[in-house]
């Protein structure tokens, strides 16, 4: 059990998201409680517009949470800088980066930043840190290649990683399955996985695809209107989690198979 | 990430048409100077004729090397901002900074009527000139920096920057509508643009804002690679927007803001060298691109002020005219030729 408590990266508590100005505030969801370990792949479920990127950017530090806490490594989010925290924590978002004119290497490279001097000078360690993402995300081929060049898919892998390459404990990424085919919605999702076992990083992703995360994720969580679950598949899958996430009369949840029917 | 010495071969071709427009801008007015008397001169073994060397110690000089900072500044400042708003039309004046020092000169001199006597004559010279362009872009820079400090959306700063400009240029009208013929010619002919007749004093300080302002915009080169990313991306990358965003802002109002002062408002390089520059080398980092349209526009601005020479040797064509009729095309011709913007 102490084991356990010391693997623990990420730590939410009591909290509330959503967008507040002087007028009003405008809370998408509440009581969210999770605590996220070394090594754990994490799915974050939900139907659009439940708030699973508002989750996301108030976990990355990039959004002020409404009411309650976020935790990384015992201290308060809000206590790092942004650059202590760019070294503890890496994003991959759905919005596609602002110019296409870099090559691969370069995308990739940029994610050293924390770590390079005033200028941007690469040393031996940065190069063998983008070697490693470029070779991981199977991206060495096209290095040379410029952004506006590749496929969806490439793209993706690209985003990933640079993100890899900020070399951080955590990485947090929005749908990166989205507009992705079956292969490389799979292929994504597998990459994640082997990083997690095999890096020990802590990686939460948010994804449409349930059936999928359910195959491959230790833990996951599940947005609803009314409250926000965490748990590993088995747990939420016997709880009946996955039921309340959609409206019934049009599709329904087979716990047998862990997939979505439509209702005829 | 491509490093300089990738582009090697691109520096030292860039590099030598400079030096050679360096020359041929030198050699060229309404006296025509041999090239090796030139070379004699800077040698330090003199030139056999003494007016050949006041010419071109007194006046070429000067007017080569004013022309190189303002080609070299409005393309760096033009970069900037095309970088820090992500919109490959933005350039040096998008955030009103000419408006501001066309309001400082309008004020001067078709305002310099009401005052008369010393002060009226002390306004209407080159300093009052100079003192009133660069105080006017300093406020539209502090009204830009103000507003910053308080919009959180680039995108804002850059509508808010038009807006002041747009301001500003009806504030002209106005003052252009009610004041003389004469007054009129005169300021018109500041917002021609004018590369000659400096001082050696006025050079002087015209580099130091260009040292300061080029100091600030390499400073920030690491920043801005990480721009090219977006906002939210380099914030994750340890970033901190509201600074950076200041001191490209104050770079570039120091850059464009001190130029625009002593040359008058000079259109198109600012906007056009970015977009050249990554015709040829094609990446965007700024540490190869800094470089890179610092040469390309000192060039492009000797080039032009030889050729608003060429047609008639005794006096010069308007340099604000030149720049476009010379760039634009150039500009058209890249884009259709090779059928992609890069940015």
């Amino acid at each position: 059990m102490i084991s356990e408590k010391k693997n623990i990266i990420l730590n939410v508590r009591d909290l509330s998201i959503g967008y507040s100005n002087k007028k009003s505030t405008n809370k998408i969801a509440r009581k969210i409680n999770l605590s996220l370990s070394k090594g754990e792949l994490i799915g974050l479920v939900g139907a659009n517009g439940i708030g699973k990127s508002t989750l996301l950017r108030t976990l990355s530090g990039m959004q002020t949470a409404l009411g309650g806490s976020v935790f990384l490594y015992d201290k308060p989010i809000e206590s790092y800088s942004s650059f202590q925290l760019a070294r503890q924590l890496s994003i991959v978002l759905t919005e596609p980066p602002a110019t296409k004119n870099l090559s691969v290497q370069e995308m990739i490279s940029l994610g050293r930043q924390p770590y390079t001097n005033w200028i941007g000078k690469l040393s031996a360690e940065d190069k063998k840190a983008i070697e490693f993402a470029l070779q991981t995300t199977e991206t060495t081929k096209i290095s040379e290649k410029k952004c506006f060049e590749l496929s969806d898919g490439q793209m993706q892998r690209v985003a990933i990683a640079r993100a890899l390459a900020q070399d951080t404990p955590v990485m947090l990424l929005d749908e990166p399955t989205t507009h992705l085919d079956i292969y490389h919605r799979a292929y994504v999702l597998k990459l994640l996985k082997n990083l997690t076992q095999t890096t020990q990083k802590t990686i939460l992703f948010s994804t449409h695809e349930i059936d999928l995360a359910i195959q491959l994720t230790d833990k996951m969580i599940v947005m609803t209107e009314d409250q926000t679950y965490f748990g590993t598949p088995c747990e939420l899958i016997t709880k009946g989690r996955f039921d309340t996430l959609f409206p019934s009369e049009t599709i329904q949840f087979d716990s047998e198979t862990g997939r979505f029917t439509i209702k005829k | 990430m491509q490093t300089t010495t990738t582009f090697r071969l691109h520096f030292i071709v860039l590099f030598a048409v400079l030096v050679v427009a360096f020359l041929l801008n030198l050699s060229i007015g309404s006296v025509s100077i041999p090239i090796n008397e030139i070379i004699a001169v800077f040698t330090g073994s003199g030139s056999s004729n003494d007016n050949w060397q006041y010419i071109l110690v007194d006046y070429r000089l000067p007017k080569a090397i004013t022309a190189m900072i303002a080609g070299g500044g409005l393309a760096i400042s033009g970069l900037l901002m095309q970088t820090l708003f992500r919109n490959p039309l933005a350039g040096p004046f998008v955030l009103g900074l000419s408006s501001g020092a066309s309001l400082g000169v309008a004020f001067v001199i078709l305002g310099a009527g009401a005052f008369g006597g010393a002060i009226g004559g002390f306004l209407l010279s080159q300093w009052g000139v100079v003192i009133a362009a660069g105080l006017g872009s300093f406020l539209v820079l502090l009204a830009v920096l103000a507003v910053t400090f308080r919009v959180k959306d680039t995108m804002a700063i850059l509508i808010i920057g038009l807006m002041f400009g747009s301001l500003t240029t009806s504030v002209v009208s106005v003052l252009s509508y009610f004041s003389n013929a004469e007054r009129l010619q005169q300021y018109i002919f500041w917002s021609f643009g004018s590369l000659g007749n400096q001082t050696w004093q006025g050079v002087s300080i015209l580099s130091i804002c260009f040292l300061l302002g080029l100091l600030l915009s390499i400073s920030s080169s690491k920043s801005l690679n990480s721009l090219l990313l977006g906002e939210n991306y380099a914030k994750s990358m340890g970033l901190q927007i509201k600074k950076t965003t200041f001191i490209i802002i104050l770079a570039t109002s120091i850059l464009a803001g001190g130029i625009t002062a002593f040359v008058g408002p000079i259109a198109f390089v600012g906007l056009a060298v970015p977009h050249l520059v990554r015709q040829f080398f094609k990446t965007s980092n700024h540490l190869v691109l800094m470089p890179a349209v610092l040469l390309f526009g000192s060039m492009l601005m000797l080039v032009c002020d030889t050729i608003a020479r060429l047609p008639f040797n005794a006096f010069a064509l308007p340099i604000n005219a030149i720049t476009s009729l010379i760039g634009a095309p150039i500009v058209i011709w890249l884009l259709v030729r090779k059928r992609k913007l890069f940015f």
